[in-house]
């Protein structure tokens, strides 16, 4: 059996598990800076469509898939936690399977707006906050899918460092995801419930 | 150390409790959209209403899910000072382009 290294800290925390959170807490501040310019830009396009576009029905929808998607990502948590990899197997890979469907309901959003609506990043201050922002969000969701599905591969080939490392690679991608998630609640209230409500165009 | 971790992951919520805090998830989410197709409430306390829901939803996600309400109190602070300087980073933006 090879040698796992040890990577605690002088506080006895693993400096990969300090490391995740501190990333997610500049992650705070990036999305932070993108929700203020598309809020400070809000009502300020002088041309093109603007929120009357945003369909929140369909987007209710994508929502209620992420947030479900959280909710599989932390039993597959659980499951290998427990050391059960069969378990963690399953619900790792409907996780991933919400978080492609979402970014489904994405590309359908955004084609949409392109193809019926004619707006673009080009096209507005609406057009290139929402699609900076929302975009972004998008593209950290496709990284934790591939991250998922590589996870899912690599339980097939070495599922016993999974367990001995004590779960801790599954915790990573947890806490990722889940800020993924807590990060379209923000996005999905400020600009599409309250935002079509402030633009009086709901 | 696994003695540790495994007296940390015992310490945290069960499968049963996860499916609730989904469940609780779900209806706040059902709640914002029903509440976006009710006319007649002002528009104040609508966005206060939101923010609200949203912020409970969050902190749900963050404590539960994210485990911060049973691991160190460090990673809170690491994350809530990020979200702290994010809505610093927002308000004085705002404040600054007159939008608030």
């Amino acid at each position: 059996m090879e040698h796992k290294e040890e990577h605690t800290t002088t506080t006895g925390i693993d400096n990969r598990k300090m490391m995740i959170w501190v990333f997610l807490g500049s992650e705070c501040m990036f999305f932070g800076s993108l929700i203020a310019t598309y809020l400070i830009y809000f009502g300020r396009s002088l041309s093109g469509p603007g929120l009357e576009i945003l369909d929140i029905p369909t987007t209710s929808v994508s929502t209620f898939v992420l947030l479900m998607s959280s909710f599989m990502m932390v039993m597959a948590y659980s499951s290998i936690a427990k050391g059960d990899v069969k378990k963690f197997r399953v619900w790792i890979m409907c996780t991933a399977i919400l978080g492609a469907t979402f970014l489904g309901f994405q590309y359908y959003e955004f084609t949409e707006f392109a193809h019926h609506y004619h707006l673009t990043p080009q096209t507005n201050l609406f057009g290139t906050t929402f699609f900076t922002l929302t975009g972004f969000h998008g593209a950290h969701v496709t990284v934790g899918v591939i991250w998922l599905i590589t996870l899912f591969g690599y339980s097939f080939y070495r599922k016993e460092d999974l367990i001995r490392d004590d779960a801790l690679n599954v915790d990573f991608l947890a806490l990722y995801w889940h800020f993924v998630d807590v990060v379209w609640i923000v996005i999905f209230t400020v600009v599409y419930l309250i935002g079509v409500r402030a633009a009086g165009v709901g | 150390m696994n003695n540790e971790n495994h007296n940390e992951h015992s310490s945290h919520p069960t499968n049963s409790a996860y499916l609730k805090i989904a469940a609780i998830l779900a209806v706040i989410t059902a709640l914002e959209v029903a509440i976006f197709y009710v006319e007649g409430i002002p528009d104040l306390v609508f966005f206060a209403i939101l923010i609200v829901m949203s912020v409970v939803k969050f902190a749900i996600v963050a404590m539960y899910y994210m485990h911060l309400k049973f691991d160190e109190a460090i990673f809170t602070w690491f994350f809530g000072g990020g979200l702290l300087l994010a809505c610093c980073v927002i308000i004085a933006l705002m404040a600054l382009f007159d939008q608030l």
